[in-house]
């Protein structure tokens, strides 16, 4: 899992089954200072996340799987927490 | 999932048995701002409906086969969408997180 930042939103109509119904959003990954890096997903969100939250993303597929209750499911990138705080000791 | 863009296909007759009716297409990965990023890649077309031009994302490593009908196929990587819009938030990009971040003393000057 790594946390990161919702800076988007991907509309789409024409997709695969598993992805109907579901919001994508795009997701920035965050550094430990809490600064963007550039590596990226376009994720499923669970947890009603928007553009600017701070996210915990999941980026397995059985875990996604499992989530979604979806056998088979192409989808590895879920949102599935929205961060409050992070604190990081020395 | 992975932004990319469709240029071009890619048609084989003899193919691994589960793969006959899967579609395959040269897709180029883009970054965020959707530049390229590394070389061309075959993709699986799991919507059956892309086309070269198209603003696709792409699914990989196992999950890719499991958006085909044949689940147990040699496939690593997939298309499962075609792009309409994609709505980048610049307003609230590269700000500070959302989130309050307590960073160790050291770090702070």
């Amino acid at each position: 899992m790594y946390i990161g930042k919702v800076i988007g939103t991907v509309v789409s109509t024409i997709k695969i089954s598993h992805l109907e119904g579901r919001k994508l959003l795009l997701v920035d990954q965050l550094d430990l200072q809490g600064k963007e890096t550039g590596a990226y997903d376009i994720a499923v969100d669970v947890v009603q996340a928007g553009p600017g939250d701070t996210v915990m993303v999941i980026d397995e597929g059985n875990g996604a799987r499992q989530i979604l209750q979806l056998d088979p499911g192409a989808i590895r990138a879920v949102i599935v927490g929205v961060v409050d705080e992070v604190a990081l000791s020395a | 999932m992975k932004f990319a863009r469709v240029q071009g296909t890619v048609v084989a007759t003899r193919k691994y048995e589960g793969l006959e009716a899967v579609k395959f297409l040269v897709v180029q990965l883009l970054d965020e701002d959707l530049k390229p990023v590394g070389r061309p890649q075959i993709a699986a077309d799991a919507t059956a409906q892309a086309g070269p031009g198209e603003l696709v994302f792409v699914v990989g490593s196992r999950e890719a086969a499991q958006a085909l009908p044949v689940v147990f196929v040699p496939v690593d990587l997939a298309i499962t969408g075609i792009i309409d819009e994609v709505e980048v938030e610049r307003g609230v990009r590269r700000a500070q997180p959302t989130a309050v971040w307590h960073l160790p003393p050291d770090d702070e000057d």
